[in-house]
């Protein structure tokens, strides 16, 4: 195929492209973190969780040739870890933003201990389906090879939307998360709903940490993430616990995430690391700017420490 | 060392005098026999962890004796790596006091480690005498962690932004930063493979204490913990922290200034921070470059919980952490083990002591209330 020169139109187009391939892990991290702050707690050991999932979800796409098998284990796994956070946050005095940063640091160590000898081999890729089968243009058939995940992110965004309004499931994990002692009048355990609702959302963040390892950057090393479950996290707050926010944010984040790489691939070369720095940028100025000493924000679960 | 441990620990909360000195040292070794036995329970879980891959846990603590504390070599190697996790504990230590979990430490680190470079390259050439400059270039250090974990704190409490996510975005902000220094306008030409800053002239490097292989970090760090330790244990700027963080509604209403105490202490314990990034710039790597991001920010927050947020009992902690980071290399060789062996071994240890939060006051040996009268 002949290269097409498209000059700068390159940059917006590398940037839509780089949205919808950067902006999936954060699909899925940042749903499973609604669906657990929704329940009154808060688990900042996603990034730990993201860093396990992507190397249980390599490793086992390296052995049994299936990365779908690979995603299965890193949810599998992920879900192993949510359940230990839920159940040793039940204890009383026990902290779970403490609980989070511990299993922030210990998830990224288990992962590299296990995740040492498959650094080398190559493990089969997650499909993408080309959505820019009409262009002639490289580069616009690059931007639309959408992965699967993306789509089905956007679809678990908007089936966690109705569910959260419309089934029972939805209206007990927002009790459970509004007070504790209304769902026990109800008859509702809440710390067997937020060990479930903490163990989904692991699950799902681990699935996040499988799409970076199988499909984008596409390959396991320690530096596979630069903090997206943490991001993921600031994220949910933005959007105010509403999964469709979150699908929005993603895609924000993902084009801030893209900017550096985009301008990069047209040359500019100065100072391309500050652009790297733009999601952490934009992250925390969208945290100043959506904060207020004042007032509780609109939408926080009224259990969440992190509000309270 | 257990017995320093055992006497830094000691926490000065208001106890009743009328019990007598059975009483009393019931209380206080509350905080020292729960934090041990969460770190024992942490090594014992490890110990599984190595039994169900195979490997002998007996030969993995033995290293890590030899590696780290048997001999005078190990012990020098152990204190060196001690000075850093020191002030790296303090940063993490100070905020938790007034209630905050800050720990993006390894920002201020890496900030503080490029601001000593920069004041080192000003110096370069200048004629000025070598405290001098070290003073200077510390204050550089101090004066970029400060301001990182500063606004952190400014953040919390005029914006109400959390802590937590907000200063680990900026240890990646800070990383970034340093890139970008590093690799454009810091940049020595020299530095081919590894892009790093001018190295620092000789006399201002920071040396080794006479006598030993480690550097007057080590001194600093202490220093650094027993001057924390008198400002939140003896200064009402302390008692007004410790109240801010027991209830920080109550200390408003008292009229205690909460804003200028958090913006404060953040700032202070940014600039430890910021000062152990001088010290890995001058005294051991000679110029700022990406080994700065070494993880001792992470570490330090491990030391900070486990010696339950006491400037004091940061010193045997660090000691400890410090001899465990230093057998890693040792582990490694010896038993075909990943580098990352240390960091499980210390979430472990991490999640062991959070854990042990919750058996506080349970104890009827440690809780004279609960004792009946024996005459």
């Amino acid at each position: 195929m002949a290269t097409t020169d498209i000059g700068l139109w390159g940059v917006p187009l590398a940037i839509l492209g780089g949205a919808i391939r950067v902006s999936t892990p954060f699909i899925f991290v940042s749903l499973g973190e609604t669906i657990t702050e929704r329940s009154g707690r808060i688990n900042l050991g996603l990034e730990g969780i993201l860093v396990f999932g992507a190397m249980t979800a390599y490793a086992v796409a390296v052995m049994t040739a299936s990365p779908w098998l690979g995603l299965l284990a890193a949810a599998g796994a992920g879900a192993c870890f949510g359940l230990f956070h839920g159940w040793i946050c039940k204890f009383p005095r026990v902290n779970d933003i403490a609980i989070g940063i511990a299993l922030m640091l210990f998830g990224t160590g288990l992962a590299f201990f296990f995740g040492k000898s498959f650094i080398q081999p190559l493990a089969p890729h997650l499909p993408a389906l080309p959505f820019g089968f009409w262009s002639d243009v490289p580069q616009v058939r690059a931007a639309l090879d959408v992965n699967v995940l993306f789509l089905i992110g956007a679809f678990l965004a908007a089936a966690l939307w109705w569910a959260f309004r419309n089934t029972r499931i939805g209206l007990i994990i927002r009790v459970v998360g509004d007070s504790a002692d209304a769902a026990r009048a109800m008859g509702v355990n809440p710390d067997r709903v937020r060990l479930l609702a903490t163990a989904a959302g692991s699950a799902l963040a681990a699935i996040g940490g499988g799409y970076l390892s199988l499909y984008y950057p596409g390959s396991w090393n320690e530096s596979i993430s630069s903090g997206q479950g943490l991001m993921a996290v600031a994220l949910v707050i933005f959007s105010r616990w509403n999964p469709l926010g979150c699908f929005a944010a993603a895609i924000l984040f993902g084009g801030a995430g893209a900017l550096g790489p985009a301008l990069q691939s047209v040359g500019v070369s100065h100072g391309y690391y500050l652009f790297y720095a733009a999601p952490y940028v934009l992250t925390l100025a969208i945290m100043i700017a959506t904060s207020s000493p004042g007032r509780t924000l609109a939408g926080a679960p009224g259990e969440l420490s992190i509000t309270k | 060392m257990s017995e320093a441990a055992s006497e830094t620990t000691f926490e000065t909360v208001g106890g009743r005098r009328n019990a007598g000195s059975r009483a009393w040292i019931a209380r206080r070794a509350e905080g020292v026999v729960i934090p041990l036995g969460a770190l024992l329970v942490g090594m014992a879980a490890f110990s599984i962890f190595l039994l169900a891959i195979g490997k002998s846990p007996i030969e993995l603590f033995d290293l890590m004796w030899r590696g780290g504390f048997s001999s005078w070599f190990s012990i020098q190697n152990t204190l060196s790596r001690t000075a850093p996790l020191l002030l790296a504990g303090l940063c993490v230590a100070l905020p938790a006091r007034l209630g905050l979990a800050v720990i993006g430490g390894e920002g201020a680190i890496v900030l503080g480690g490029v601001a000593t470079a920069a004041v080192g390259e000003a110096l370069a050439g200048s004629g000025v005498p070598g405290p001098i400059g070290i003073v200077a270039m510390a204050l550089g250090g101090m004066a970029a962690g400060g301001l990182w974990i500063g606004a952190v704190g400014a953040l919390r409490h005029y914006r109400a932004v959390n802590e937590t996510i907000s200063s680990l975005l900026m240890a990646y902000i800070a990383i970034a930063l340093m890139n970008h220094l590093v690799e454009g306008p810091l940049r020595d030409p020299a530095s081919l493979n590894k892009p790093s800053t001018q190295p620092i002239e000789a006399i201002y490097r920071i040396g080794a204490i006479p006598g030993t292989d480690v550097h007057w970090g080590l001194a600093v760090g202490v220093v650094a913990c027993i001057l924390c330790w008198v400002l939140i244990e003896k200064t009402s700027w302390g008692f007004a922290a410790r109240v801010a963080g027991g209830n920080m509604r109550a200390a408003q209403i008292q009229g205690l200034p909460v804003g200028p105490l958090i913006v404060g202490f953040c700032a202070i314990a940014g600039a430890c921070a910021g000062l152990g990034g001088t010290l890995e710039v001058a005294a051991v790597h000679g110029n700022a470059n990406a080994s700065l991001a070494a993880g001792y920010g992470y570490t330090g927050i491990l030391v900070a919980f486990l010696a339950r947020q006491n400037p004091l009992a940061i010193i045997p902690v660090a000691i400890l952490l410090g001899g465990i980071d230093a057998s890693g290399g040792l582990i490694q060789r010896r038993m075909h083990l990943p580098d990352a062996t240390v960091l499980v071994l210390q979430g472990m240890i991490f999640i062991s002591i959070l854990f042990s939060d919750t058996v506080y006051g349970r104890w009827k040996i440690f809780n004279p209330e609960l004792w009946t009268e024996k005459g």
